[in-house]
């Protein structure tokens, strides 16, 4: 029993880690008042230049590096248009969804004239913390975790300080609250939110380089799979809030391991897998309806800010 | 949402045009920077979309259900409404029309009409949940909507493994009474899947084109995405407003899964992932300014580079997926109205020497 309960313990962190990450990239973005359904495209970005820089370097950490930098980089065209061109947020997401997923599969095949990337064979490896990883149930799932794991959880803690504790994240959450006002008192409404975008486009391509250079190790059309709307759905259970998103980003990955897992106890024998790879967005749309803790979602979200408007 | 229905003015259509000719330069870019010949590409993708019989019967195939989806997401749009479930109501409508089709018997037009009609309800169903929780709780149906696209994809899956084949991965074919091939139609095109789906799709874009404009029903629809505070203040119903909205649009899904099921593939299989014209439906509205005639005409361009693009893969060996960026690029042009904003920048340029 005790060696299911830490089977389940260390799949839900493994697939909480991207969860995580990407949700806490669109809690930048949406705080700031712009809608991020992209982060599936960031996610998928991020996945790609992951594990075509670790192949041709040989560094994962290089391969990290160059993820986030790809996300930036896909994120820009989103604040772009929804920003500076005014356009509507989730057709400008969806843009990006489609432009992410055709460049990456496109260059894949480009590359290695095939649907998939080679195996990665330098990829992350599971970094144990010496005393901890002993205990029993938690020490090997927490302790003995991908160094991703442990990047989600200090991003998920400097994203509670940074957006509640200093100048910087009061002036990005008011952006999102009530431009017109945040303007008044001197901040500059379309800096921040490029800044957001930008923040939102990096943390959501290192939750998908994680699956392509420590879960996984390569590349395909499929590696990420949605992925990214289950973060944004995380996001939402999670009320836009840092240890909110990460609580729902833990759940759903729970959820994602009784699927996985249940195969192997039984669990599947009373309930399809289906009905539990469900079980995350029927979660979001009752929280949306009020049934379970209502949502509320920034003032300003999804809304253009006109700077010459009154 | 206010962008979307200025979209549809006189420059409408040079903004689509526009946008078209941008995308495509974006593609042909990414094709020289990979060491591709953009122009034997493009010249192999239109060569094989539409001069032989079969290849144009097969575009003509791929067409159809974009024009339905296309439709789906644009009446939502001029409703005020944003419907990314297109995609799950589209696999719910092939459900249902794989259902009918499997387990019903019943004489050859009856059946097939049976299995459209079903198709249409369930469509119409699937996107009732949304419209409710919109209307009722005020929740945004664009979350909604994409969390009931993944319920629909798990729920089809679920019955296809279970109660539709017994554990196996795919359904047996459906009956033929309830198919929408044609013996007839598909020969004068050397054979190929087309089949009655496009006469479903050119009725729908009609009906959308008959209600919104010529009913005053569908004229208080329109009141409604315009200016919901007006219009309620008007004496019009909102918040039935935004169900049958949602619902017409779920039933214009719902037809695009059953010119699928019905017509292309003819059995249900367990999905993978999401097949993509739900999604496609969203560029094809836009680019189409979400009226019918403009949807039509996107939903073939669309149609054409999707068919065409597969050729060009096996003809001057270009990844097929240059032509999803080149979509990607067609909406973000459209969405952004670029050619607008330089035009007006232009414009500004010549005047600022006067000012």
């Amino acid at each position: 029993m005790l060696d299911v309960m830490a089977n389940i313990l260390q799949t839900t962190v493994l697939y909480s880690t991207p969860l995580v990450l990407a949700a806490m990239g669109g809690l930048f973005s949406e705080r700031s008042g712009v809608v991020n359904i992209a982060l599936e495209g960031l996610m998928t970005i991020g996945a790609f230049t992951a594990a075509v820089a670790t192949l041709a370097t040989g560094n994962p950490w290089l391969g990290l590096a160059a993820a986030m930098l790809s996300g930036v980089a896909f994120a820009w065209p989103h604040a772009a248009a929804s920003i500076r061109f005014k356009a509507d947020q989730v057709v400008s997401g969806v843009a990006i969804n489609f432009l992410a997923l055709g460049t990456s599969v496109y260059l894949v095949k480009h590359l290695y004239d095939s649907g998939q990337t080679p195996t990665v064979q330098e990829t992350l490896k599971r970094m144990p913390i010496p005393g901890l990883d002993q205990i029993p149930v938690i020490g090997p799932s927490l302790f003995n975790a991908f160094p991703t794991t442990y990047i989600a959880l200090v991003v998920s803690i400097l994203s509670y300080i940074v957006l509640y504790r200093t100048p910087f994240g009061m002036r990005l959450r008011a952006v999102g609250e009530h431009p017109r006002a945040a303007e008044t008192m001197g901040v500059n409404v379309v800096r921040m939110r490029y800044t957001a975008v930008l923040i939102s486009g990096a943390l959501a391509a290192l939750g998908g380089a994680g699956l392509s250079i420590a879960i996984g190790s390569e590349f395909n059309q499929n590696t990420v799979a949605g992925q990214g709307f289950i973060a944004l759905a995380a996001l939402i259970f999670g009320k836009w809030h840092p240890f909110g998103a990460l609580g729902a980003a833990s759940f759903f990955g729970f959820a994602v391991a009784l699927a996985l897992m249940g195969q192997f106890f039984g669990l599947t024998q009373y309930v399809s897998s289906e009905v539990l790879n469900m079980l995350p967005y029927v979660l979001t749309i009752l929280a949306l309806a009020g049934f379970v803790g209502r949502a509320e979602a920034p003032a300003a979200i999804g809304k253009v800010y006109e700077t010459d408007s009154r | 949402m206010k962008h979307l229905e200025q979209i549809h003015n006189q420059s409408a259509w040079l903004t689509s045009l526009i946008s078209v000719l941008l995308g495509m330069l974006v593609g042909a870019g990414m094709m020289l920077a990979a060491g591709y010949d953009p122009l034997l590409a493009y010249g192999a993708l239109f060569q094989n979309a539409i001069f032989q019989p079969y290849d144009l019967g097969e575009t003509i195939r791929t067409i159809t259900p974009l024009i339905l989806t296309g439709l789906a997401v644009g009446l939502a749009f001029r409703t005020g409404l944003f419907n990314i479930g297109v995609e799950g109501q589209m696999i719910i409508g092939s459900l249902a029309a794989a259902i009918v089709g499997l387990k019903f018997s019943l004489p050859p037009v009856l059946h097939s009409a049976a299995a459209v009609a079903a198709a249409a309800v369930a469509g119409a169903l699937w996107a009732f949940i949304p419209g409710l929780l919109k209307a009722v709780r005020g929740v945004h149906e664009v979350i909604t909507t994409i969390m009931m696209n993944f319920i629909a994809l798990n729920l089809s899956n679920w019955l296809v493994r279970t109660w539709l084949s017994n554990g196996a991965d795919s359904t047996d074919k459906i009956k033929e009474s309830a198919s929408l091939r044609w013996d007839l139609l598909s020969q004068w095109f050397d054979n190929s899947r087309i089949h009655l789906g496009i006469m479903i799709a050119l009725l729908a874009a009609y009906g959308m084109y008959v209600l919104l404009w010529k009913t005053t029903y569908g004229f208080e629809l329109r009141a409604v995405g315009y200016n919901p505070h007006a219009s309620e203040y008007a004496g019009m119903n909102v918040k039935r407003s935004i169900l049958s909205s949602m619902m017409i649009s779920g039933m214009f899904a719902g037809l695009a899964g059953a010119c699928q099921l019905l017509g292309t593939s003819g059995y249900l299989s367990i999905r993978g992932g999401f097949e993509g014209i739900g999604f496609d439906g969203i560029a094809v509205a836009l680019l189409g300014a979400n009226a019918p005639i403009g949807i039509l005409l996107a939903a073939v361009l669309f149609g054409v580079l999707t068919y065409g693009g597969g050729n060009m893969q096996f003809a001057a060996d270009v990844p097929f997926e240059v032509i999803r960026v080149v979509f990607a690029a067609i909406i973000l042009f459209v969405a952004a109205n670029l050619s607008q904003s330089i035009f007006s920048r232009a414009r500004g340029m010549r005047r600022e020497p006067h000012a």
